[in-house]
């Protein structure tokens, strides 16, 4: 089955959720964005955010973490529906990335993907090319993120 | 505060800024890919290799972690900026294998005073990521809010 025919599209559907801890956004930001507002607890109360937060990069690695463990269940249950899965492959990127609020310590992060349209491509027969809206949102239901990401499926 | 190297007066159109180099490990890729993306490609050579990627390769995410740090250490821990509404896009263009020595560079497109935040600015980027072979890895545009150095000037 295609994705679009599992999911339709303009339909959210609901992948996970990723609590951030202090601990868990030090540890992120310590490898990749050490910038004071990620690492220090004090001087992230003297910038606009105006408390530790998760780096940008942090908060859309929970929604591929999210992605992937939703994926491998739903493998699972249309297997066992006697459903052939979509063959999902790499992604070439994405685009419209909206950091749209901090992601503070404490937070708990839902995400959602819906599918937006998809498209064979003629350069290579056999795959489909998906566009994807990725979403995040707080435990006050508040938005965090939201991108758009391209996703190779394998007919 | 510290005096800060760069603010948003020293970021002007054309000004380009050097990334990496940055070795990138088969442990790093697997230790990324564990927590956050644990794809059978991410996580051993021989699914790497059997996939379309050709080998043991980086999430997307771990590539686009590895250009921010770069991004850091190459000038915006010295820089004013008070972080980045988002990104325009981003391309992960070939694969990032286990063994590639990434860098690259960062180019000001564009620099214009935010309205609604008076002694901040908005500094739009072009980075491009190559690896050893000269081959884009990872290309994208986005803008980051950068502290004017007048205003820290009359806080001070």
């Amino acid at each position: 089955m295609r994705l679009t025919e599992v999911y339709p599209v303009g339909q959210k559907v609901e992948i996970g959720t990723v609590h951030f801890s202090a601990e868990d956004i030090i540890r992120f930001a310590t490898r990749f964005d050490p910038q004071v507002f990620h690492v220090d607890e004090e001087a992230a109360r003297q910038s606009l955010f105006g408390a530790l937060c998760a780096s940008g990069w942090h908060t859309c690695a929970g929604w591929m973490k999210s992605y992937v463990t939703f994926f491998e269940a739903e493998d699972r249950r249309l297997r066992s529906e006697g459903r052939e899965p979509p063959k999902m492959g790499p992604s070439p990127g994405f685009k419209k990335l909206s950091w749209l609020r901090p992601v503070f310590a404490g937070d708990t992060i839902t995400y959602s993907v819906t599918p937006l349209g998809h498209r064979d491509l003629s350069s290579r027969p056999g795959w489909i090319m998906n566009q994807v809206l990725c979403e995040g949102e707080n435990q006050r239901g508040e938005p965090v993120v939201r991108f758009e990401s391209a996703i190779v499926e394998f007919a | 505060m510290a005096e800060k190297l760069y603010c948003y007066e020293d970021f002007t159109v054309g000004r380009s800024f050097p990334l990496g180099p940055r070795d990138v490990t088969a442990e790093e890729i697997i230790d990324f890919a564990r927590e956050f993306d644990p794809q059978p490609m991410h996580l051993s050579e021989e699914a790497g290799k059997a996939s379309i990627l050709g080998g043991l390769s980086a999430s997307g995410w771990h590539t686009s972690g590895m250009m921010m740090r770069m991004l850091t250490d190459s000038f915006l821990l010295q820089s004013s900026s008070q972080g980045s509404p988002g990104i325009d896009f981003l391309e992960w263009r070939n694969p990032v294998l286990a063994g590639d020595r990434l860098s690259g560079k960062t180019t000001v497109i564009e620099a214009r005073p935010l309205k609604s935040r008076p002694g901040i600015g908005l500094v739009r980027f072009r980075h491009e990521v190559v690896n050893q072979k000269g081959e884009p890895v990872c290309t994208g545009e986005n803008a980051i809010m950068m502290g004017m150095r007048q205003a820290r000037e009359n806080a001070a």
